[in-house]
């Protein structure tokens, strides 16, 4: 009997060639470059302020070779890191904290509703008049994005741990610290990597937005440059570049994640 | 003397629960009495049952007898000693599985002996791949629960059970949810397992046919309020088969707990049409 195994790049390759639902999807992406191409040539008149794809493509291939642009992603990586790791270091244990332990969510709580409807960019006067440097400032506010989805996602995990699961521990003789850690800490991880899931798409949203509203250099500040220099290529390649950095980041998230929870992956 | 408790006490009870109440107080609504003036024995080394209809407290009798939960007035007494909270001498399997996701069938074995310190973890393991090599889980100790089917996960949850050494175990719905072949081959490996230790068992369900199958004696409920209303001794054979499920004296005793369950169910429906149901009476009454 042949063995299952996973099927070869060649097989694999052919078995999409093959799908209808692959070809739709060529299709698909096909007709809407050719649809901007055609309208921004002239066919739709108020398309004519947006570039062709081809020459926003001739700007890529330009910026690809400019260090600004790869300065770019450097320092908006950064932001983006440091606010969400400062986020996930003080939000995941005080979100553990605070759905534990009842004395402790009295204290916190009612500080953390208070202050958790400000939205992040609401932030931005009185981060720049705090922070000593206008990097800092940014990085807080992509902490602030990050922060209270952290400590909500981890929240609502610990409020929704099965009890037969802390129960059973109990029984066995387990100590209340080791309750916490054998028990509550990895029943809430799944609710861990969702808020990071969460968290990471608003620390991009919030650092672009920083960064036009009060940065010098960053993914955000080259695409509101760009725009202010009435360079329309550069706007787009800003706003692929600033994708391509989401969806990076929410990839390696995700693989973090996976590494965290190896009985998630159930084959 | 049926119609009371403690009508088949034993002087050498392991579990014995006399006159406990438990009320669940809702702040705006009537308090909801889950047990009143509840009492009962377990034997020690008798596989008791407790039937009894849905929502009649069956739970929240075990969650006392685990510690889990206090009651309001009475006592819960184990060896003579009240329980005081949680222990390892107690194990309680759920209603659905509580095995830890994040741990190996393994890990999830040795926690309780490891976590108390009882024994060293090599002891443990040996001890664990002793009882999964019973219930044929020795090919499974590396996996994780959620790739176990509900039979296995079931086998699992008692050698993690039983790896305690407990002096009792409770089983709280234990079967429920399992398939029916399934769910015959868990009770067959329950009594096997019954048989071979002779520990005392507690083994709560609303199936009047697992309790006929599993008990020695079957403690019918009565509705909310709950307390023990019957005591049926089970002098059926073992084991069990065919045989003896076909027999007069099955069907006997049966009947008898049949009879005391139903007046409960009765009960709950009467109480349902009245509360939930008001249209359903109203064309009679126009009628009238």
């Amino acid at each position: 009997m042949a063995v299952m195994r996973k099927a070869s790049l060649a097989t694999r390759i052919n078995q999409k060639l093959a799908s209808k639902s692959f070809w739709r999807g060529v299709t698909a992406v096909i007709g809407f470059f050719g649809l901007w191409q055609v309208s921004s040539m002239g066919a739709l008149p108020f398309m004519s302020a947006i570039p062709t794809p081809v020459e926003v493509a001739q700007a890529f291939w330009k910026l690809l070779f400019e260090p600004k642009y790869w300065a770019g992603w450097r320092d908006s990586g950064q932001r983006v890191f440091f606010g969400f790791a400062a986020a996930q270091i003080l939000g995941i244990p005080l979100g553990l904290g605070t759905g534990w332990k009842r004395n402790f969510n009295h204290l916190t709580f009612p500080v953390f509703e208070l202050l958790r409807p400000i939205p992040p960019l609401a932030w931005v006067p009185v981060s720049i008049l705090f922070w000593p440097t206008n990097e800092l400032s940014i990085a807080f506010i992509t902490f602030i994005g990050a922060f209270f989805t952290i400590v909500v996602n981890v929240l609502g995990g610990v409020g929704s741990i099965k009890k037969e699961l802390v129960y059973s521990a109990i029984s066995f003789g387990a100590s209340p610290s080791q309750v916490f850690w054998r028990v509550v800490l990895p029943a809430t991880i799944p609710s861990i990597a969702t808020g990071m899931m969460v968290g990471i798409g608003i620390t991009w949203n919030v650092v672009i937005a920083a960064e036009m509203i009060a940065g010098n250099t960053g993914l955000g500040r080259l695409t509101w440059e760009a725009y202010l220099a009435g360079y329309t290529p550069g706007i787009i390649v800003g706003m692929i570049s600033i994708g391509l950095a989401g969806y990076v980041s929410s990839g390696l998230v995700k693989w973090v994640s996976e590494l965290l929870m190896p009985w998630k992956r159930i084959f | 003397m049926n119609g009371n408790g403690d009508a088949c006490k034993v002087a050498s009870a392991q579990i014995e629960v006399q006159n406990v109440t438990r009320v669940y107080r809702i702040p705006g609504q009537a308090p909801v009495f889950a047990l009143k003036d509840c009492s009962l024995t377990v034997e020690p080394g008798k596989l008791t049952v407790l039937v009894g209809p849905s929502g009649c407290g069956k739970t929240t009798l075990a969650s006392i007898l685990a510690g889990y939960d206090t009651p309001d007035s009475g006592r819960a007494i184990i060896n003579g000693q009240p329980i005081k909270g949680p222990g390892p001498d107690r194990m309680m399997v759920f209603q659905e599985t509580a095995l830890w996701p994040w741990m190996t069938v393994m890990k999830n074995t040795i926690f309780g002996p490891t976590m108390s310190g009882r024994l060293a973890r090599s002891e443990a393991e040996k001890r664990a791949i002793g009882l999964l090599n019973k219930v044929g889980l020795q090919e499974c100790k590396g996996t994780y629960p959620a790739r176990l089917s509900g039979g296995m996960q079931r086998r699992a949850e008692l050698c993690r059970a039983l790896v305690n050494d407990p002096a009792v175990m409770i089983l709280d719905e234990a079967f429920r949810g399992l398939d029916v072949m399934t769910r015959e081959l868990m009770q067959e490996y329950l009594v096997k397992l019954y048989e071979d230790t002779g520990m005392t068992m507690l083994f709560i369900t609303t199936e009047i046919e697992e309790a006929l199958f599993l008990a020695d004696r079957i403690l019918v409920m009565t509705n909310l309020p709950g307390s023990v209303k019957k005591c049926v001794e089970v002098d059926l054979p073992r084991p069990r088969d065919f045989h003896v499920l076909a027999s007069q004296r099955y069907l006997e005793i049966k009947a008898e707990v049949m009879e005391a369950l139903y007046e409960e169910g009765a009960k709950t429906f009467g109480k349902l049409n009245m509360l939930d149901f008001p249209g359903a009476c109203a064309p009679a009454a126009t009628q009238g």
